[in-house]
C-alpha cells in the first residue's frame, strides 16, 4: 500500500480511536472520586503567594 | 568566564554584520545588517564595561518583576503603535488617495497590512503573553523566575524580532505568509528566542513551590509549545543567498497552503486562544477575588482544546486544490470546537457568580466579562464560518476581517487591557488605579468602537459576497469587482471611525496608566509588610 493511503487509513481508525480513548481517560481521571478537594486546593493557588515565593526549608524567616 | 564568551559571541555577530552590510543583496537585508551591527556593538560596549563588576546572586525570596514592568510598557506601547497602523490602513482603504504618491513602495497599503496584523498579534499580543504568563507562573508555582537573566534576553530578543520584521515588511522583505511574513534568518532569530522563553517558563515550573500546576500554566505552555512547532514547520525554507533576504520555501503547491494554514489557524487557537486563556483563568480570579467557577470543567476546557484545535487548519482552504476529506475533517473540528470554546466562556463567566455586583462598580472587570463575551462570539462565529456553504459566500470577503476583528479587538485586546489594569498597580506598588472613570471612558469607547468594526464589516462582507454570486439569466456575472468596491464605501468609513475610537480608548489607558505608576498614592510601607506576610 501506498505511504499515503496507509497514514491516511491509521490516521481516521487507530490513532482517531486512540486519541479519543486518551481524552475519554482524561476526563473520567478528572471526575476521579475524591478529585474534589484537590481541584479545590488547586483553583486557590493565585489567592496565596501574591507578595513573595515560599520560603525554602533552610531559610531565616527574619530575612 | 561567561562575559568573556559573550565578548567573543558579541563580537563576531558584528563583524559578520559588517561584511553583510558590505555583501548585502537588498535595502531590507542591508538595514537589518546594521541593526543588528549597532545592536551587537552597543550590547558589546556594555558587557565589557560591566564585566568586572562583582556579581550578586538574585535575591530567591522576591520575584523578579523588572522584566515583566518592562514587557507591560512594551505591550501598550506596541498596542497603540499597531492601532494607530491599524487605523491608518483602514482609511487608506477609504480613501485611496492617502497612499500617497511620495511614500509609493514603502507606506501604501500592502507594505503597512502585514505591519499592522504582526504588531498588533505578535508584539502587542506577544508582549502582553509574554509579560503575564512571567507573572503568573512565578505567583502560582511561588518561585522566581528560572535561569536569572535569561528572562531579559527574552524580552529584548522578542523585541529584536519585532523591529526586525517590522522595518522588513516596510522594505519589502516577506515570505508571502500571512502572519508568517518574516524571512528565515529573523525567523532563525525568533526560534532562538522562543526556545530561551520555553526554557525560563519550563525551568520555574520545574522549582515549583506549589505541588500542582495551576491550570493557566498549562494554557501558557501549550501555546509556547506550540508556537515552537507550528513555527518550524512554516519556516522550513532555504535562503537563496546567505547575504540576501530572499528565501525558497521547501513545500510548494498545496502541501504549502496546507502547512501555511496549518500554522495560520493554530496560530489563532494556540497564540491568541490558549496563551489569553492562561491569561484568563488567573487574572478573572484575582480581579472577581474568588477562584475559578469549577477546575474540573477548566481541565476539559484545557484537553479539549488541545486535542481539537489542531485539526482545524484546512477550514481556510475549502474549494481549492486540498483533498475533499481534509476540508471536511478541518470543518468537522471547528465545529466541534464549539463546545470547549463555550465550556471555556461559561467558566470564565461564571466565575463571577456571587460577585456579580462588582460589575457595577469595578469597570476592570466589567472589561473582563466583555472580552470573555466577545471569546464566546467570535468562537459561535468562527465555526459557523467554516462551514462549507457559509464558507463559500464569506470567504474572500470583509466578513472574515470583521470576524478576527471581533476576535482580536474583543477578546484578546480587552483581556490584555484588563490585564494591564491589574498589573501596573501591582507591579508599581500603588495602592489603586489613578482614575477609575477613565477606564469606564476607555472600556465604552473600545466597546463602540468594535461594535461598529464588527456591524460594518458584517454588512460589507455579505454585501460583497452576494454581489460577487450574482449572475444575470444568461450566467453572466452582474458585477464587476470596482462595482463591489464602490458599494463598500460608508462601511469603510464606520470602520476607520470604529478604529478611531478603539485607539483612542487605549491612549487613554496609556495615560492612566502613566499617572497610575507615578501619582497614584503608594502602597503603604506597614500596610505591606503586613500584607506580605503569608496567610498560613
Amino acid at each position: 500500500m501506498e505511504t499515503y493511503s496507509f497514514l491516511r487509513q491509521l490516521a481516521d481508525s487507530w490513532a482517531l480511536l486512540a486519541m479519543f480513548a486518551i481524552f475519554v481517560g482524561i476526563v473520567i481521571w478528572a471526575f476521579r472520586p475524591g478529585s474534589r478537594k484537590v481541584h479545590e486546593d488547586i483553583a486557590n493557588i493565585p489567592f496565596r503567594h501574591d507578595d513573595r515565593p515560599a520560603a525554602s526549608p533552610g531559610d531565616d524567616p527574619a530575612q | 568566564m561567561l562575559n568573556y564568551l559573550k565578548l567573543i559571541v558579541l563580537g563576531l555577530i558584528a563583524i559578520f554584520s559588517m561584511i553583510a552590510i558590505n555583501y548585502a543583496r537588498d535595502v531590507a537585508y542591508m538595514i537589518h545588517a546594521i541593526i543588528i551591527l549597532a545592536v551587537s556593538a552597543g550590547l558589546f560596549v556594555w558587557v565589557l564595561r560591566h564585566t568586572d563588576e562583582p556579581v550578586t546572586p538574585a535575591p530567591q525570596n522576591e520575584y523578579m518583576d523588572g522584566v515583566i514592568r518592562y514587557g507591560v510598557i512594551a505591550t501598550a506601547f506596541w498596542g497603540v503603535t499597531g492601532f494607530l497602523v491599524g487605523t491608518w490602513i483602514a482609511t487608506q482603504l477609504a480613501f485611496p488617495s492617502l497612499n500617497y504618491e511620495w511614500a509609493q513602495g514603502y507606506m501604501n497599503f500592502g507594505r503597512l497590512r502585514p505591519l499592522h496584523t504582526s504588531a498588533v498579534i505578535f508584539a502587542f499580543g506577544g508582549n502582553a503573553l509574554i509579560a503575564t504568563s512571567f507573572y503568573v507562573v512565578q505567583r502560582t508555582s511561588a518561585a522566581r523566575l528560572w535561569g536569572g537573566g535569561l528572562a531579559w534576553f527574552v524580552f529584548w530578543g522578542y523585541q529584536l524580532f519585532i523591529v526586525l520584521a517590522a522595518t522588513g515588511y516596510v522594505l519589502g522583505s516577506t515570505q508571502s505568509k500571512e502572519y508568517a511574513e518574516p524571512e528565515w534568518y529573523v525567523d532563525l532569530w525568533l526560534t532562538l528566542v522562543w526556545v530561551a522563553y520555553l526554557a525560563v517558563f519550563v525551568g520555574t515550573l520545574v522549582k515549583r513551590k506549589e505541588p500542582h500546576i495551576y491550570v493557566a500554566n498549562w494554557f501558557f505552555l501549550s501555546f509556547i509549545l506550540t508556537v515552537a512547532m507550528l513555527h518550524i514547520f512554516n519556516n522550513m525554507s532555504i535562503p537563496v543567498s546567505i547575504w540576501g533576504s530572499k528565501s525558497v520555501q521547501v513545500f510548494s503547491g498545496v502541501q504549502d497552503a496546507m502547512t501555511q494554514w496549518w500554522y495560520g489557524h493554530n496560530a489563532v487557537g494556540f497564540f491568541l486562544t490558549a496563551g489569553f486563556l492562561g491569561m484568563m483563568y488567573y487574572f478573572v480570579p484575582k480581579q472577581a477575588e474568588r477562584p475559578v467557577f469549577s477546575y474540573k470543567l477548566s481541565i476539559i476546557h484545557f484537553w479539549a482544546l488541545i486535542f481539537l484545535y489542531i485539526w482545524a487548519g484546512p477550514h481556510h482552504l475549502h474549494y481549492t486544490a486540498l483533498p475533499d476529506w481534509a476540508s471536511t475533517l478541518g470543518m468537522v473540528f471547528s465545529i466541534v470546537l464549539w463546545m470547549p470554546s463555550w465550556g471555556g466562556m461559561i467558566n470564565g463567566l461564571m466565575t463571577l457568580s456571587g460577585a456579580w455586583d462588582k460589575l457595577r462598580t469595578d469597570p476592570v472587570i466589567r472589561m473582563m466579562v466583555i472580552s470573555v463575551g466577545f471569546y464566546g462570539m467570535s468562537t459561535f462565529e468562527g465555526p459557523m464560518m467554516s462551514i462549507r456553504a457559509v464558507n463559500s459566500l464569506s470567504h474572500y470577503t470583509d466578513w472574515t476581517i470583521g470576524h478576527v476583528h471581533s476576535g482580536a479587538l474583543g477578546w484578546n485586546g480587552m483581556i490584555t487591557f484588563g490585564a494591564l489594569y491589574y498589573l501596573v498597580p501591582k507591579l508599581w506598588n500603588r495602592e489603586r488605579l489613578y482614575s477609575l472613570s477613565m477606564v469606564s471612558w476607555h472600556f465604552w469607547l473600545a466597546t463602540i468602537g468594535i461594535v461598529l468594526y464588527a456591524a460594518s464589516m458584517w454588512v460589507t462582507g455579505i454585501m460583497e459576497g452576494l454581489m460577487w454570486r450574482e449572475v444575470d439569466a444568461n450566467g453572466f456575472l452582474v458585477n464587476s469587482f470596482a462595482d463591489t468596491v464602490a458599494a463598500k464605501f460608508p462601511m469603510y468609513v464606520v470602520r476607520a471611525t470604529g478604529g478611531g475610537l478603539f485607539l483612542t480608548g487605549a491612549l487613554i489607558m496609556c495615560y492612566n496608566l502613566w499617572m497610575t505608576a507615578t501619582r497614584s498614592p503608594a502602597v503603604e510601607a506597614d500596610a505591606a509588610v503586613a500584607h506580605a506576610t503569608p496567610a498560613e
